[in-house]
């Protein structure tokens, strides 16, 4: 110690000190980079966050921020994951039209090239649920299985989903002007992010609650009951018995009512035939 | 037509002319006009085969619907426009048995109208009361009746007569009890109170089957949850499950207003009956953001970041929630039941 004490008036002492406080930093950098992204720097991956973070600034930034870390009038975007910016902008709900209750579906605007690169930028500010593959959210196409699928699946959306969406996946109201919306013609990919996510007011229904493999079958069961035609003629949008009954009540007893005042108004008399 | 009217009924219009003597008076019936079918034979016969028509494809389509309802196969799917793809055995039968309840009404009311007598008949009105002669021997006898029996003398039979009668309606407000069971103890108790501390009971998946632990439950999701135990096969599952149901979801801790529900909850999680308080629906609509769970029944709307409290609808009570925790290998338990009884509110209810 005593050396080190004598010596630290030397010309040279700072320059010493520098080189040791740089080997440190770099050896420290060295340990605890993240490897990946060392990785990444020059890959298509780090080129597509670039052109994402583009994308971002000027059709995201204004409400989720900058670096998408929200602002007054926008959530944070650490940690949604890309399924979720898959959903949003895919479905076109983002960017919103305007501030409401609810988000509507409208016309999407982005290709999906541009949908992933965003998408790849969102993902790289925190990890969080990944756009799924068509294995995972295409149902079966063997009919057997598919039929499998099908009932299981209905049996889950009755637990999960019916709640909001109604039984045959036609939505509902919730309070305050939100509502659930249709799952009438929702590609598959979508409904499985909205699982995955939880969009807006929806609730989330992680892996860990609700296995991947389940999350297809409540697909295979929307896509079935879209499909399928109602054994009834008429469905009177599948809402239940309101449209129902308003069908019963003006159309057949409003027949019967006119049916019964012109047997009444139309007198057979020899006079008037 | 009119070729065949006897000149008689042409010459009777108009014939009830006022009298300028009297403005008001009673201008009496209208003359009778004979209909088409009561002077012309052949009108009647072809009225009568009409009819007789009607009734024949009455007969048919109940045939054809008895036949369709052997041979169309239930799965069959047609195009019948403009109502789309519908089933054909639904179609035939609705078509068939429409068509004969109809001709039947059909065939009924053209022969009520050409066939059956149209005279005009003046049913007139009179007091419905009795003349006075009855009205007076009634009085008498009630009177003589009275006298004899001594009911304004024998006032213990008059009063127990009163008694009597009053309470014989009771019998049918008792019969009301019909209209219960009163739910007595059963909804106290739940599938839960097994739980103890030394034999807590695990929360299970209900879309999986298995038990949970906390880091499954991410903020912002919902999943259902029943006592470990109770299976689907078992036989009274669904009485039970609409008692044990459990919605569960995460909120940040900070975000919790209730500190009592906070500390029944684990880290955010909070499990809450799922059966509403109003009158007994399943309520799972739940808004990730607003922590609102909403009843589809009656729009009673639950705070779960503020204890379950009602912010809006019919129902009078929160939630009940339930106390959970974590065993040594980290699924989630219950130790006990729920607090308060679950479901509908009831005039017992302890609280």
């Amino acid at each position: 110690m005593k050396k080190l004490s004598a010596r630290r008036r030397h010309p040279l002492a700072a320059v010493v000190v520098l080189l040791l406080a740089l080997a440190a930093t770099g050896g420290l950098y060295a340990a605890f980079a993240p490897a990946e992204k060392a990785q990444a720097d020059s890959s298509a991956q780090s080129l597509a966050i670039d052109e994402g973070k583009k994308l971002f600034a000027v059709g995201c930034s204004s409400c989720h921020g900058l670096n998408g870390q929200g602002t007054s009038d926008g959530p944070s975007l650490v940690g949604v994951g890309s399924a979720a910016v898959d959903f949003q902008v895919g479905t076109g709900r983002m960017p919103a039209q305007q501030p409401g209750a609810q988000v509507p579906r409208k016309k999407n605007i982005y290709s999906q090239a541009e949908i992933d690169q965003l998408a790849a930028y969102v993902a790289s500010l925190g990890p969080g649920p990944v756009t799924p593959t068509p294995e995972q959210y295409e149902p079966s196409s063997n009919d057997v299985t598919n039929a499998e699928q099908v009932a299981k699946g209905g049996e889950l959306f009755r637990t999960n989903c019916a709640q909001c969406h109604n039984f045959n996946g036609k939505g509902g109201a919730l309070t305050n002007g939100k509502y659930a919306p249709s799952l009438e013609g929702v590609d598959a990919k979508h409904i499985y992010e909205a699982m995955q996510t939880g969009p807006q007011n929806m609730p989330s229904f992680p892996d860990t609650t609700m296995p991947e493999e389940q999350k297809r079958e409540i697909v295979a069961f929307v896509r079935h009951t879209n499909d399928e035609a109602s054994p009834g003629g008429l469905t009177l949008g599948s809402l239940g018995p309101v449209t129902e009954g308003l069908f019963g009540w003006i159309f057949g007893l409003g027949t019967l009512i006119l049916i019964a005042i012109w047997v009444a108004a139309h007198t057979t008399k020899a006079k008037k035939s | 037509m009119s070729e065949n009217l006897p000149e008689a009924h042409d010459a009777s219009h108009g014939t009830a002319l006022v009298s300028h003597d009297d403005p008001f008076a009673d201008p009496g019936l209208p003359a009778h006009e004979p209909r088409r079918t009561d002077i012309d034979e052949r009108a009647a016969k072809r009225a009568e085969r009409q009819v007789s028509l009607m009734f024949v494809v009455s007969m048919l389509a109940t045939i054809g619907f008895i036949a369709s309802y052997a041979s169309i196969d239930a799965d069959k799917i047609v195009y019948i426009f403009p109502l789309g793809h519908v089933s054909a055995l639904n179609f035939a039968l609705g078509m068939t048995l429409g068509v004969a309840l109809f001709c039947i009404g059909a065939g009924a009311v053209h022969w009520a109208r050409t066939l059956m007598s149209d005279h005009e008949l003046p049913a007139e009105r009179h007091p419905i009361e009795a003349d006075d002669d009855v009205r007076n021997d009634v009085i008498e006898q009630f009177k003589t009746g009275a006298a004899e029996s001594g009911f304004g003398r024998r006032k213990m039979i008059r009063n127990t007569l009163i008694g009597s009668m009053a309470l014989v309606p009771l019998s049918g407000v008792v019969l009301l009890r019909d209209l219960g069971p009163l739910p007595e103890k059963k909804l106290l108790h739940t599938g839960w109170d097994k739980a103890t501390q030394s034999s807590p009971i695990k929360l299970v998946n209900m879309n999986t089957d298995e038990p949970m632990k906390p880091e499954d439950i991410v903020q912002g999701s919902l999943t259902f949850a029943k006592p470990e135990g109770l299976e689907e096969s078992a036989e009274d599952f669904q009485q039970q499950i609409a008692k044990d149901a459990l919605m569960i979801v995460r909120i940040a801790p900070g975000d919790i207003k209730d500190a009592e529900s906070r500390d029944k909850g684990f880290e955010g999680i909070l499990a809450y009956s799922k059966i509403c308080t109003h009158v007994g629906c399943p309520i799972s609509l739940y808004e990730q953001q607003t922590h609102h769970a909403l009843c589809p029944c009656h729009q009673s709307t639950f705070d779960l970041a503020d204890g379950a409290r009602v912010i809006f609808g019919p129902a009078g009570h929160p939630l009940p929630q339930l106390k959970i925790t974590t065993d040594e290998q980290g699924f989630l338990i219950a130790t006990g039941d729920f607090d308060e009884p679950v479901g509908p509110s009831y005039w017992e209810r302890p609280r």
